[in-house]
């Protein structure tokens, strides 16, 4: 129907990816050095882990559609 | 550790079985029974992104700088949600141009540029063989720890010569491998599928090694995440090691790490290869785009555990790139250590297969096939194959590329840790970037632009990453790192323009892509193209679009003959009867080759030797220019404006037709109505003056004669006073006409029924028809009918229905019938007579002003007494009958068979 609403939302993810994996979000996960390791990795991972999810979601989905 | 024998036998029998799944995918191919079909294939076959830099260094680049290390994934898990919107179309338009490389792809997009092809390779060759001699080192230097442990490594290396080094021999098997399996088809746009399906199995090989290593040390060195991260916490010496200020540069190095590993995940050679060049199927992109990400989460999950690991144990001096071997073997298990040196190996092997195979490709068909072109003597004597001679070629640029890059290792190889190579490369790669991404969106780049671009890229490249580089393992002077070029500190490698607080990359990547996308847009806009140029910058900013796909664009004109020898001659007899579909008729030879058949023959020459020489050979044999796309585009264009223009001319005219005949029916009428004016003047003039001039006549007549008798002049006063009525009824008449049409007729609606008056009128009228010897039939099927009406009125409108048909009834035997029924809500009177009744198209002229209808066959007009109407009486009718919310019309009269006028009103409520 709406053709260019996959191809918005991919973008939109691609948009909330870059967004995760750079400065200034890294920065606020980024933990104070001297309180044990930084969650900066573990955010990493969560975030990544949260793209992918929804990059499969939209792709299955999308090849459900067409 | 291991016997020396032991490893040796595992790792050339993990080869052998390399050899094995490749040669096993190429039979099921040539059987049509792919192997490498799917989407899962094809996500494993791109994770040759994960080289042995990923396998050993990764862990050394988190023990060093802390995070930064998954930057290298996170920019190629970005380039892959980009997959079906970016690579997607790159797969589109490699597939419709028959691509063989990146090479292949820029200097395709800039006009089949043989000149560019060649920069793009060569910066290829001096960017990528670094890379690969990182690979043979870290099979060496893996195999090294492996055997020694726990000696240090470092030192033996060096004494080696090169029959005892491991790495070399294992560059030859690679070179025989690629030999095999990379050069079996002449077709470079072809798959290969026993080497995909290869590939495919050592990302396997090497994700399930680095797990196992991964959960060994997690959660048998220690007790789980939990335990491993409590100790790292409980150190201080490791409490910044996660966090950003371990990253080379800070919060810019970050983003810098994460763009040019975007960059680079979509530049490098062998990326390009699998992505684009081995795609059998777009749509394994969608699958693609997500799983490969996936498989770069699980592959790097146990790298900190790993890592921090190595940092907590008493490791003695081992190197942080070596944590994935030493950690198992200085547990003391045996077993683990060998996976973990077969995962390195075929992380190593992986990359330097595909990557061999594209640089080669590059080599033969960008460096090696214009050379040869180029060189008189050999085009015009080879009048055999030359397809042996392009396989030998791409045969010899494996071997060179292997060879260069072994020489590589040995030269330089102990200089440098895994990463700062690897990244050096990519920097490199990234400057295809923007010839490619601006080329694929802008049509304006130009080829001048793209070549000036790559080349200050590249010597950007050279001077921030390359020679600093050189400086450093003692190749070159070194002091020009700290004072900079000819002692000018702004020209310092790694502080340009006095840039600093950049890491190396970041501020090597920021300068050198500045300069080349800059030079590459400023140049563009003040070249012009060419019209191949033209021609396929439209091919590759339009590939998406369905309406440009099967453009032929030829128009030059040669004969089959000689295409056909052509192809003979660098393809082979087999290829070239598939691509003219051999008829075996020897006048063919003679007919002039059709467009397709130019245009498929070319794609089949760029599929073997890169499409600018195959644009080169295709000239040579056809005469008269190419059609370029945009004189297509504009003729079009004009085609379709024409048409436009054509068309709406053509509805204006029609509109045109349309107004005048309204106009001409509008004038028609206005004619008609004014022939009715003049005529109702002349009526009305002509009404007037009869009872005029009989009252002036009987009264002159009385004044004249005073000796009249009485009688007479009482009759002639009597008809004076009856003329003198009539002209007052027809001024009547008139004043009513004027006052229904100007909307001042005044009503007195009031309930009142409709039977009561109908018998009040048929009474009135009933002695002046029977005068006139008309039968009146009266038929009421009801006895009440009320309505809301003015009875003075609609007593008007019935005897005038009346007075109407007793006149027009048959002259022999006249005869009128009113009928009064309910029809639904309403209230139906007609009267009908058995005269000629009238024809359809007159029925509604009757209801003009002063229309007469004519009497046909009327012998006497005025028989019977029956004076002509004024024309008044049924306008006048129906506006009344309308007034009241009634209807009055003509129709057919279903038993007199003559004239039928019925007036219907709705029923009161």
């Amino acid at each position: 129907m709406n053709s260019s609403g996959p191809q918005a939302r991919l973008v939109a993810l691609i948009g909330l990816a870059a967004l995760l994996f750079s400065p200034p979000l890294v920065l606020i996960f980024d933990g104070p050095p001297g309180a044990g390791p930084s969650w900066l990795p573990l955010y990493l991972f969560a975030a990544w882990l949260l793209v992918i999810g929804l990059a499969a979601w939209l792709m299955e989905h999308r090849q459900e559609e067409s | 550790m291991s016997a020396d024998p032991v490893v040796l036998a595992v790792a050339f029998g993990y080869l052998a079985l390399l050899f094995v799944i490749a040669a096993w995918g190429d039979r099921r191919a040539e059987q049509g029974r792919s192997v490498i079909g799917s989407p899962t294939v094809y996500a494993l076959s791109i994770a040759v992104y994960c080289t042995a830099w990923t396998f050993y260094g990764s862990v050394g680049r988190a023990a060093v700088y802390g995070p930064s290390f998954l930057l290298i994934y996170l920019g190629p898990t970005l380039a892959m949600l980009m997959a079906p919107l970016l690579i997607r179309k790159m797969v589109r338009i490699a597939s419709t141009q028959r691509i063989t490389s990146i090479a292949d792809f820029i200097s395709a997009r800039y006009g089949k540029s043989s000149s560019l092809g060649a920069l793009v390779a060569l910066i290829a060759l001096i960017g990528i063989t670094p890379y690969i001699a990182l690979q043979l080192k870290a099979i060496t230097l893996s195999h090294a720890v492996l055997v020694n442990y726990p000696e240090a490594t470092e030192f033996r290396l060096a004494e080696e010569s090169f029959w005892t080094d491991k790495s070399f021999w294992v560059a030859l098997v690679l070179a025989v491998f690629i030999i095999l399996f990379g050069t079996r088809h002449l077709d470079a746009s072809e798959r290969h599928e026993g080497m995909v399906a290869a590939i495919a199995f050592e990302s396997l090989v090497k994700l399930v090694a680095f797990l196992t290593v991964g959960i060994f040390v997690t959660f048998v060195l220690f007790n789980g995440p939990g335990d491993l991260f409590r100790q790292v916490a409980d150190s201080p010496e490791l409490a910044g090691a996660l966090s950003l200020d371990a990253v080379p540069g800070g919060a810019i190095g970050w983003v810098g790490t994460l763009v040019l590993a975007f960059l680079a995940f979509l530049t490098l050679p062998r990326q390009f290869q699998v992505l684009v060049v081995e795609n059998v199927d777009e749509r394994h992109l969608r699958r693609a785009s997500w799983l490969f990400p996936l498989y770069l989460v699980a592959i790097n999950l146990f790298v900190i555990p790993i890592a921090m690991a190595g940092l907590l144990l008493p490791m003695g001096n081992s190197n942080p790139d070596s944590f994935v071997l030493t950690l198992p073997l200085s547990a003391g298990v045996e077993g683990i250590p060998l996976l973990v040196f077969i995962g390195g190996l075929s992380a190593a092997t992986g990359m330097v297969i595909v990557e061999t195979i594209a640089l080669s490709t590059m080599v033969s068909n960008q460096l090696m096939m214009p050379l040869l072109l180029r060189s008189k003597r050999l085009h015009l004597s080879s009048q055999g194959e030359l397809a042996g001679w392009l396989l030998g070629i791409r045969r010899v640029a494996i071997v060179m590329i292997l060879l260069l890059g072994y020489l590589y290792h040995a030269l330089i190889g102990d200089s440098y840790s895994l990463v700062t190579i690897g990244l050096v490369s990519f920097v490199g790669a990234a400057q295809f970037a923007p010839a490619m991404l601006i080329g694929m969106y802008w049509r304006g780049a130009t080829r001048a632009g793209a070549t000036l671009g790559l080349l200050a890229g590249f010597l950007t490249w050279c001077y921030t990453l390359l020679l600093p580089g050189f400086a450093q393992s003692g190749w070159l002077d070194s002091t020009f790192l700290e004072q900079g070029l000819l002692g000018l500190p702004w020209l310092r490698p790694y502080a340009l323009f006095g840039l600093e607080g950049f890491d190396i990359y970041s501020h090597a990547l920021l300068w050198s892509l500045l300069a080349n996308a800059g030079l590459l847009i400023g140049v563009s806009l003040f070249t012009r193209q060419s019209p191949v140029e033209q021609t396929q910058a439209a091919l590759f900013t339009e590939a998406m679009n369905p309406g440009l796909q099967h453009t032929s664009l030829w128009r030059g004109q040669t004969t089959r003959g000689e295409l056909k020898s052509l192809l003979n001659r660098y393809l082979g007899a087999g290829a070239t009867a598939r691509i003219l579909y051999e008829t075996h008729d020897s006048h063919a030879d003679e007919t002039p080759a059709p467009p397709a058949l130019i245009a498929r023959a070319e794609k089949a020459l760029s599929g073997a030797l890169g499409s600018a020489s195959a644009r080169v050979l295709i000239n040579s044999v056809v005469r008269g220019e190419a059609l370029d796309l945009e004189a297509i585009l504009s003729i079009l264009d004009t085609t379709s404006q024409t048409l436009e223009y054509n068309r709406r001319l053509e509805q204006k005219s029609n509109e045109l037709a349309r107004i005048g005949e309204e106009l001409r029916a509008a004038n028609e009428r206005l004619r008609e109505l004014d022939r009715l004016k003049d005529e109702f003047v002349a009526m009305v003039s002509h009404e007037l003056r009869t009872p005029l001039t009989s009252i002036r006549a009987f009264a002159e007549i009385l004044r004249d004669n005073q000796e009249l008798p009485e009688e007479k002049r009482v009759h002639f006063l009597e008809v004076v006073v009856l003329e003198s009525q009539r002209l007052s009824r027809l001024i009547e008449e008139i004043l009513d006409l004027a006052r229904l049409e100007s909307g001042r007729l005044t009503l007195n609606p009031q309930r009142l029924d409709l039977v009561a008056l109908v018998r009040h009128s048929v009474d009135a009228v009933h002695r002046l028809q029977e005068d006139r010897g008309v039968a009146l039939d009266v038929d009421l099927e009801l006895d009440e009918a009320p309505v809301i009406g003015d009875p003075d009125r609609l007593e008007q409108v019935i005897i005038n229905l009346l007075d109407n048909a007793g006149k027009f009834a048959a002259d022999e035997d006249p005869h009128v019938r009113l009928h009064l029924a309910r029809y639904k809500q309403n209230f139906r009177l007609s009267v009908e007579d058995n005269g000629p009744g009238i024809a359809p198209d007159e029925r509604e002229r009757v209801f003009e002003k002063f229309h007469q209808v004519k009497r046909f066959g009327t012998t006497s007009g005025k028989a019977r007494g029956r004076p002509r109407g004024s024309g008044l009486g049924l306008p006048i009718s129906r506006g009344i009958v309308a007034h009241l919310g009634g209807r009055l019309w003509v129709d057919e009269a279903p038993t007199l068979h003559g004239a039928c006028l019925i007036m219907e009103l709705p029923s009161a409520p």
